[in-house]
Order: structure tokens, then C-alpha cells, then sequence
């Protein structure tokens, strides 16, 4: 079934290794580089920011390193797979097993409740009934939902829903937590709270985290490593030690600008 | 994802959505029901006449009669044969080698013979005709007063209906109304004939055959005495059969049992014929009826007492067109059947298709937390499978439902014409278990194009969809 969770002794290893990738969008006769020639290296057990405004294309690049869109060029190698040479069975299994995936707006399925929500991978990775119910209750109790785990989403608050859609990712153990603006649909209250669950993810489960998010402050705060994206380009990569020593550009194309 | 689990889900997504799928199950079970009601009907229709066939006795018997025997001239297979004087003689011998036949349920001689029956001293002439037990099942008898032979050797006679009239005096004038059966039967049952017949016995053969060409056939050539006789006779039946509608043994007014009228060695007219060379005591028939099990088998028994050497005759060809004739008909019927299945695949195709524009984000989740392709794919297929088999179920009941209804208006009809009821609506298991599957099949397919759709739906798309 799962992989074990990427332990701390795997730390420092390369994790995502992304090469001159390219996304291209046709719009008609227009050609939209989405990602354009983004090389980023990511070690096991980092949690990074992408950061940048919207339309800089850091939700594409995302999506590419989960597996859900394929570069025009380049490469996605995740612990060794290039994801480009994956055929599309391989990437859902790469997807059920090695990521997991947290989004803005929750998508959980409304028509399920919580326990069934956060068991829905294992019935993909066909793990056994009494199994799953066990695995549900544990990651449910692990994000402090355990008595709602027979609510349905809609009875439940956003910072509820996006604890459940954390439990979800992470019944799986992947060794990726990939969250796409995950405070974002949510008061900054519950978005600490949410923050503060995916930093003990990063720390005790060893998992490493890629964030999309606008909110410098939010990066800053949590991640150890921001990563600047505009107009499908990187244009600025620094740990948050050094953070002090940088000129903050109040928007990410003023770093731009200054390179 | 196993399909446990699939179902599960199947069964949820359609609950989601229960107005819609219902109607799309309801379109399913009246196609099913259609289908079903067409082809019970045809079935039952079928089964009906097939039964009524058998029982007429036409369609499973085959007519034997000797090439000697000249009446049936300028038939083909009998300019092919072997000239009819050099041919086997219908004897017991050949009843039995008949009988031992496979398929063949039983061979019996037709006796028939005019003779004098007394009934309270009046004399009356008429065409007597021996009957087999087996005729018993045969619904010429099914309107009769009275009991069948209470067994094959009893000295008992059955009589058509018109010679009871003539010994009661009762014939009435032509247009006149007929009196009703019962009426005749009351004073007859149970009453004494006695019939004058002419028996036949070998003489005493005090000196070797004349011929010495009697190895063909190996009857004796010798000669035999006419005694009169008369035989005692209980009327245990009155029949209300037509004669002059009946085949063979039955176009005659007064009947006796075959074992009783074999035991008599009763002259007949063919006995004339054969009298240059049979005057044994073994019987000769101027023809025998052979019943065969199954119609089907009847070419078969056909072709293997040609090969005896007899003639034989079968109402065969009747019953192949007959059987083509249903086929056409059951292929009009399951034509007509399926077109409303066909609407309902329609149904089936739309309601999935709308299900994937109203779960589009749904399956983009699936698809971004590890569901494959064939997930997708499978978990629409389930859906469409569900609803198939659910409306293939009620469907089969509906149909039936429905026959029953028709079967049961139809028989008081049937009850107010004073006709007998009958049951030609049939769901056989066969026709269940096809409907369901076959329904089932349908929604299959008709998920085919919703189930790829949905599997190829991009999930980057799919989830940037509000």
C-alpha cells in the first residue's frame, strides 16, 4: 500500500529536481508561456514558498510537479522519475502514492462526509475496508476532527474543511505535500492554524512541503525557502536566514527589475 | 478500485442525483418491459399452438401405409421404389420394428371397418375406427360426455356425437339447433351395444403352400375363414367431435379401444386385397399411424421407415413454415421491443453526460488525489451498469406485470364467449435472465462514450472549473 513517509534521515536529499520547464498555453493565435524555463532544486524535507502575483505562474508550475499537467518542455524528476516519461496510469499512481494536495477552495466532495473524504485515496490505492476505516480515524484525530468525521463538508467550517482536506492528503503518507494557496479562502485566525498543521507536518513527518501562495507575509513566516515567480520566470530563489540581508521588493517584478 | 467499492460509490452518485437517474431507470424498465411483454407474448402464443398441435395429434405422426397398397399412386418416392408388388407387407412384424425406432413413442395399426351395431334391437350401420390409449390426451376428446376406454381391451365404445342422435332419433332437421352433448350422453352412458362383426380365421393348413416364392415377405400363402360374430359393448362416452374435420382413425361415429378391436381379428377390406397371400394369424394393416416424441424429430422417423420400405406421409411441411412464421414473428417483436430500450439507452447517455458537466470538479478532486483513467472510467460504467440492472429488474417485473394483466382481461373475454381460459402470455427463465442481461449490456454501452469522456477530462481544468 503507502509509502513510508520520507524519515529525517532522507533529509537534504534532492527531493524535485525541475529543469528548464516550459508550460505553454494556446489561446487561440496567441501562444501563453505560462512557465518559461523555471530550473529549481528542492531537497527532502524543505518547505518552500512559491511565491508571486497572480498570473505569474506559480499554480502551473505546481500542477506540473504533482503530475496533473505535462511540460511543454523540461523536466519534473521527483526522486528519481521524470515525470515527463510517466504514462498516464503511472502518474495517478505517482499522484495517489507520492503527493498529496491541499487547495484554496477545499474540494472536498460534498456528497461524502469527512471519514469517507479522507478514505477516498486508499479505495483508488485498494487498500482493504477495515483497514481504511482505522487509517481515516487516525489522520481525522491527527487534525482534531475525529468527531465530525460523520459530518459532511457543508456542516462544517472553511478552517474545518481545510484541516480534512490535510487529513486527506495525508492518509496516504506521501513524501509531497503540495498546497495551493491553502489560507486563502480563510480568516488569517484559521490560517495560522492551518499553517501551524502543515509546519508539523514538515518537521515531525519529514514530508516535504511546495506552497503556492501571494502572501508574503504568510511565507516568511513559515517557509524556509521563497522562491519569486513572474511571468512564468523565476527571478529570485533565497532561504529565509538570509532574508535580513535582502532589500524587500514590495512586488515580486520590482526584484525583477533589479536583476 | 474493486468493485465492492465501485458499486458503492455507483450507488451513491445515483442517489445524489435520484429524480434524474430514476427517470432514466424508469425510460430503462418500460424498454425492458416492452421487450419482455413482445416476446412472452410471442412465446406464449407459440407454446399455445405448439401444444395444440401435439395434442391434434397432426404434427407428430407420421401416416405409414404398404407400397401394395395402390390407392396412393403417381407419388415420387413410389415411381422410385421398388414396384409395389415386390414390397414389404404392414404387418406386426413391422409395427414393432416401427415402434423399436428411436424418437418413436408408439406405432399403432388404423382399424377401421363398417359393420351393424344393435341398440335396443334397432340394427345401425356405420364406420367403426379403433383408438390407442395415447388418444386419450388428444384434445378431440376434450369436449366429451362420459369417460375415456377404462383400458385398452375393455369392452367398451365410445360415439360421435351425430350416431347418438341417430340411435336416440334425435337427428334433428338440417338448420335445426343441435341438442348439447350432455343431453345425448344422460340416457346413453352406460347403455349396451352389440356389434356384429365378421371375424377372420385361419383355415387349418393341412398341406404345404402352394408358392414357393413366399421367401419375400415370409407369409404363408394360404386361406382363411370369415366368421360372424358378435361382441357385447358398454357406451362409456359421448364425444363431440366432427369426423368430417378429423384425420384418420378419428373420421368415423363410434370408436373402440385398439387393444380390444386388435384381439378381435376383425375382417377389414385390405384383408381382400391380401388374401392371395397372407391368411395367418398375424395382421395385416393397410396402414399404421407412428407417433413420433418431438415434432422435430419428425423428417428422422420419416426417413427411417422410407428405408423399411413403406410409404409415409406427415403434415411436416406445415409445421416448418409454421415454425418460420414465428421466427419472423418473434424478430418483428424483438424489433419493436428494443426500439423502446433504444430510447432508454439514449436516456442513459444523457443523464451520464450531464452527470460529468455537474461533476466536473469532482472528478478533477479524484483525478488530483490518484483516481487513474480506469477509475474514472469504471466508476461511470458502474453507474450506468446499476441503472441498467435496476431497471432490467423492474422492467422484468413490469413486463410480466403487464402480460398478466392482458392474459387475465383476454380470459373474460374468453369466459364471456364461453371459450375455455388459456395462458399465451409466457415469461420463461430464459427470458429473464436475457432481459436483465441484456438491459444491462445496453447501459454498458451507452456509457461507453460518457465513461471516456469523463476519464479524459483534465484535471487542471477541471478543478480551475467553479
Amino acid at each position: 500500500m503507502t509509502t513510508a513517509p520520507a524519515v529525517a534521515s532522507a533529509r537534504g536529499t534532492l527531493a524535485v529536481r525541475i529543469e528548464n520547464l516550459c508550460r505553454y498555453y494556446r489561446m487561440g493565435e496567441t501562444v501563453i508561456r505560462a512557465v518559461d524555463g523555471v530550473s529549481v532544486e528542492i531537497r527532502a524535507g524543505e518547505f518552500v514558498a512559491l511565491l508571486g502575483s497572480s498570473g505569474s505562474g506559480k499554480s502551473s508550475v505546481l500542477n506540473l510537479i504533482a503530475g496533473l499537467d505535462r511540460p511543454t518542455s523540461g523536466n519534473v524528476v521527483v526522486q528519481d522519475r521524470d515525470l515527463a516519461k510517466l504514462s498516464r496510469e503511472e502518474l495517478a499512481k505517482y499522484r495517489l502514492h507520492v503527493v498529496g494536495m491541499v487547495f484554496q477552495s477545499f474540494n472536498l466532495i460534498a456528497s461524502m462526509t469527512l471519514a469517507e473524504n479522507v478514505e477516498l485515496p486508499l479505495r483508488f490505492a485498494e487498500v482493504d475496508r477495515s483497514q481504511r476505516a482505522n487509517l481515516a480515524r487516525e489522520a481525522l484525530e491527527r487534525v482534531g476532527l475525529r468527531a465530525r468525521m460523520n459530518h459532511r463538508p457543508s456542516e462544517l467550517s472553511g478552517g474545518e474543511q481545510q484541516r480534512a482536506a490535510l487529513a486527506r492528503a495525508l492518509i496516504n503518507r506521501p513524501q509531497l505535500l503540495l498546497a495551493d494557496e491553502p489560507t486563502g479562502n480563510l480568516d488569517s485566525h484559521t490560517g495560522t492554524e492551518i499553517m501551524d498543521m502543515v509546519r508539523e507536518f514538515n518537521r515531525d513527518l519529514g514530508m516535504t512541503v511546495v506552497m503556492v501562495t501571494h502572501e508574503r507575509a504568510l511565507a516568511e513566516r513559515y517557509a524556509q525557502r521563497m522562491i519569486f515567480l513572474a511571468d512564468g520566470k523565476l527571478i529570485d530563489d533565497r532561504t529565509n536566514n538570509d532574508r535580513a540581508n535582502h532589500e524587500r521588493p514590495n512586488v515580486p517584478s520590482a526584484v525583477d527589475r533589479l536583476e | 478500485m474493486k468493485i465492492p467499492d465501485l458499486t458503492e460509490l455507483a450507488l451513491r452518485n445515483l442517489r445524489e442525483s435520484v429524480l434524474r437517474n430514476s427517470l432514466t431507470t424508469v425510460g430503462i424498465s418500460v424498454g425492458v418491459a416492452s421487450l419482455v411483454a413482445m416476446l412472452s407474448l410471442g412465446t406464449g402464443l407459440q407454446q399455445l399452438l405448439s401444444q395444440r398441435l401435439a395434442k391434434s395429434g397432426l404434427f407428430d405422426t407420421v401416416f405409414v401405409s404398404s407400397r401394395r397398397d395402390l390407392r396412393g399412386m403417381g407419388r415420387e418416392e413410389e415411381r422410385k421404389g421398388p414396384t409395389p408388388g415386390e414390397s414389404r407387407i404392414l404387418d406386426e412384424p413391422a409395427r414393432q420394428e416401427m415402434e423399436r425406432l428411436p424418437n418413436v413413442s408408439e406405432a399403432y395399426p388404423d382399424i377401421r371397418f363398417a359393420t351393424e351395431l344393435r341398440y335396443e334391437d334397432e340394427p345401425h350401420l356405420t364406420m367403426i375406427s379403433a383408438l390407442p390409449p395415447s388418444a386419450k390426451t388428444n384434445d378431440a376428446f376434450d369436449g366429451m360426455q362420459g369417460n375415456f376406454f377404462s383400458s385398452d381391451t375393455g369392452a367398451e365404445v365410445i360415439l360421435q356425437k351425430s350416431f347418438a342422435e341417430e340411435l336416440l332419433g334425435k337427428t334433428p332437421p338440417l338448420g335445426a339447433p343441435e341438442p348439447g352433448v350432455a343431453e345425448l350422453a344422460r340416457p346413453l352412458l352406460g347403455k349396451e351395444l352389440v356389434m356384429r362383426y365378421a371375424q377372420r380365421q385361419a383355415a387349418p393348413s393341412t398341406q404345404p403352400p402352394l408358392r414357393s416364392s413366399a421367401a419375400d415377405d415370409g407369409v404363408d400363402g394360404a386361406a382363411y375363414s370369415v366368421v360372424s360374430r358378435e361382441q357385447k359393448l358398454r357406451i362409456v362416452g359421448v364425444s363431440d367431435l366432427d369426423p368430417e374435420t378429423m384425420r384418420g382413425p378419428t373420421r368415423a361415429k363410434v370408436f373402440l379401444p385398439l387393444g380390444l378391436a386388435e384381439s378381435l381379428h376383425i375382417m377389414q377390406p385390405t384383408d381382400l386385397r391380401e388374401i392371395s397371400r397372407a391368411a395367418t394369424d398375424q395382421p395385416v394393416y393397410s396402414s399404421v399411424s407412428v407417433r413420433v416424441k418431438n415434432p422435430a424429430q419428425v423428417q428422422v422417423v420419416e426417413d427411417a421407415i422410407k428405408k423399411m420400405g413403406f410409404n409415409t406421409f406427415s403434415i411436416l411441411d406445415a409445421s416448418n413454415s409454421l415454425r418460420q412464421v414465428f421466427r419472423v414473428l418473434y424478430a418483428f417483436l424483438g424489433i419493436f421491443g428494443s426500439l423502446a430500450l433504444t430510447v432508454a439507452s439514449i436516456g442513459i447517455v444523457n443523464t451520464l453526460v450531464m452527470a460529468i458537466l455537474e461533476r466536473r470538479r469532482e472528478i478533477g478532486i479524484m483525478k488530483a488525489i490518484g483516481a487513474s483513467d480506469g477509475d474514472i472510467k469504471k466508476l461511470f460504467f458502474a453507474e450506468a451498469g446499476a441503472m441498467g440492472i435496476l431497471g432490467g429488474i423492474v422492467g422484468v417485473v413490469l413486463g410480466w406485470a403487464i402480460g398478466q394483466i392482458i392474459n387475465f382481461g383476454t380470459n373474460i373475454w374468453l369466459k364471456s364467449q364461453s371459450l375455455p381460459p388459456e395462458h399465451f402470455w409466457l415469461v420463461p427463465l430464459w427470458l429473464v435472465v436475457f432481459s436483465i442481461v441484456f438491459a444491462f449490456l445496453v447501459s454498458l454501452v451507452s456509457g461507453l462514450y460518457p465513461a471516456a469522456r469523463a476519464a479524459r477530462l483534465d484535471p487542471v481544468q477541471a478543478l480551475r472549473y467553479e
